[in-house]
């Protein structure tokens, strides 16, 4: 009788597996040199042309280009989240990536927490370079008040973590991984323009305003806005303050339900 | 040992179409068993639920003692113990073969050695290449490795070598030949019959939903007994000749050519044959 230590039935936990995901993601994303220029170059190069186009100050020692990076940080997190995966999860449902993994004791949990690693890192270094490329060459001023920058930190980490939930969520939704990007991108394209990414938010009619409302990002830029712009701008917001806590409050009822839904709709595989 | 696989009455249907019509089959440890049959005959959906991928209607089924029907946890436990190498996969181009390797190791509870597994599929050269780069044969071997990596009890075995040239064909099957070394119960899927033979301990022909027959290649659809046909080159050119006893007939011509029967072949239905006829025999019925 030989006495074995082993334990066939332990398997490794379904963070470890995440996070080791995570890392191969990373790996993966960085490896794919047209994805990783488009996706950090891109929202520079807007910020380029928006910065050049409209030099006018807003009000006094607000520039457009203060107000523009706001919206892209916030579109930053739309882009990297829920655009980038709601189109790659169908690629990699139709490739067989997903059934393959299926196959294995790797439970959807740990697919979601290496996708939100993933999601996370990029967009960090996307607001990183945004933010350099801002200062160095648009005049943009960084928050020196640390009670911005904690509210900063709440945004990326709750706004990126809603962004990952949302874009699984709706990733059932496009029919094939070819077809994805033009499902997708019109959303992301259309919430951009009523969020006041790239106008002044109260400058739009107010259907608009009441549209965009409903959805997260209208909520993450108005959020930036109140870490990049100074508090008189407030004044000028819809409620007339920054409405901190409601954005909060919204984004994590966003985060809670593109998680729900997430797990009660993911497929592994698209139905024949 | 009780064994691998059970499954008593299995039935699943698509709407009004009756993809499994009540299945009965028992694999037992250290098989490699294949499964034919024509497109649509039911072999997918029937290896499908085997593998925990599609619900049934109606049946028992026991795969390494537990339901592939299990959630949550119980269903990892269970995956842990089995490998699955799929049709097609196409991704995760921009990795390494050891990467993949090494990444889908971390999954099991008790993986083999990564280099070991690269290198018993016949990769160690392709160890630090691109996925992308490798040809389909090698893409198909590095399937094999995921497949595995977690030292499986029973490992599921998909239309491995469909696209594959003759020499990769050989090569693939010794790959699986020495799986069964290490003790692994094989389920094959294929649609060359050739394969079943070369590699499978037996096979089940499988068509309308239904299991036809289950044999040894050898012994499938009464091949050992069935007719054999002698052809030679007689006076009036190639003569041949369908018989039971072809010993019998052989002797005779040697009586008749004293040196050698000029162009003798004694020829039985090759596994094709009697496959061709097995499933076009239920055709006819319906």
């Amino acid at each position: 009788m030989s006495k074995n230590k082993v334990s066939v039935n332990k398997v490794p936990s379904a963070l470890a597996i995440g996070i080791a995901r995570g890392g191969l993601e990373v790996k993966q994303f960085m490896r794919q040199r047209e994805s990783v220029v488009f996706t950090l170059a891109f929202p520079i190069m807007l910020l380029a042309i928006f910065g050049s186009v409209f030099t006018n100050e807003l009000t006094d020692g607000v520039t457009f280009s203060q107000y523009f990076v706001a919206g892209m940080i916030a579109s930053g997190l739309v882009n990297t989240g829920f655009q980038q995966l709601a189109i790659m999860i169908p690629v990699e449902r139709d490739f067989g990536t997903l059934k393959r993994l299926r196959g294995t004791p790797m439970p959807a949990s740990s697919y979601f927490i290496g996708k939100s690693i993933v999601v996370f890192v990029t967009m960090v270094i996307q607001v990183a370079l945004l933010l350099i490329a801002g200062v160095l060459f648009f005049g943009v001023n960084l928050p020196t008040d640390p009670a911005k920058w904690f509210t900063f930190t709440w945004l990326i980490i709750l706004g990126s973590a809603a962004s990952t939930a949302l874009g699984i969520a709706f990733s059932v939704i496009p029919k094939s991984g070819r077809g994805a990007s033009a499902v997708v991108s019109p959303v992301v394209i259309i919430l951009q323009f009523f969020s006041g990414v790239f106008f002044v938010f109260t400058d739009l009619p107010g259907w608009m305003q009441q549209v965009a409302a409903l959805f997260p990002l209208k909520w993450m830029t108005q959020g930036m806005r109140s870490v990049f712009l100074p508090d008189s701008f407030a004044a000028q917001e819809v409620a007339g303050t920054w409405e901190t806590g409601r954005t909060f409050w919204i984004i994590l009822a966003w985060l809670i339900a593109g998680l729900v839904i997430s797990i009660k709709t993911f497929k592994w595989e698209q139905e024949r | 040992m009780s064994s691998v696989i059970n499954v008593r009455g299995l039935e699943k249907s698509y709407g009004s179409n009756k993809a499994v019509a009540g299945i009965d089959l028992t694999i037992e440890p250290g098989e490699i068993f294949a499964l034919l049959g024509p497109n649509g005959a039911g072999k997918t959906t029937t290896v499908e639920i085997l593998e925990g991928f599609r619900d049934r209607d109606r049946g028992d089924v026991s795969v390494l003692g537990t339901d592939p029907g299990v959630k949550g946890e119980q269903a990892r436990r269970w995956r842990n113990r089995i490998g699955i190498v799929l049709q097609s996969t196409n991704d995760a181009g921009d990795l390494s073969v050891f990467e993949t390797v090494a990444h889908f190791a971390k999954y099991y509870s008790n993986p083999r050695g990564v280099d070991e597994v690269i290198n018993a599929v016949g990769l160690t050269d392709k160890s630090a290449a691109l996925i992308r780069t490798l040809s389909g044969g090698q893409r198909r071997r590095l399937d094999v490795a995921l497949g595995i990596i977690g030292s499986p009890e029973l490992l599921f075995l998909d239309e491995p070598t469909t696209g594959f040239d003759p020499e990769a064909r050989r090569a693939f099957w010794a790959l699986i030949q020495d799986l069964r070394k290490s003790g692994a119960t094989i389920l094959l899927t294929t649609h060359y019959l050739d394969e079943a033979e070369a590699l499978a301990d037996r096979v089940a022909v499988i068509n309308q939903g239904k299991i036809i027959e289950v044999a040894t290649p050898a012994l499938l659809g009464g091949r050992a007994t069935s007719l054999a046909t002698v052809s030679w080159k007689g006076a009036n050119g190639l003569q041949s000749e369908r018989t039971d006893n072809p010993t019998a007939l052989i002797r005779k011509l040697t009586e008749t050519y004293k040196d050698e029967i000029p162009e003798l072949t004694v020829k039985r239905a090759s596994l094709e044959d009697i496959y061709l006829e097995m499933i076009g025999g239920v055709g006819v019925e319906e």
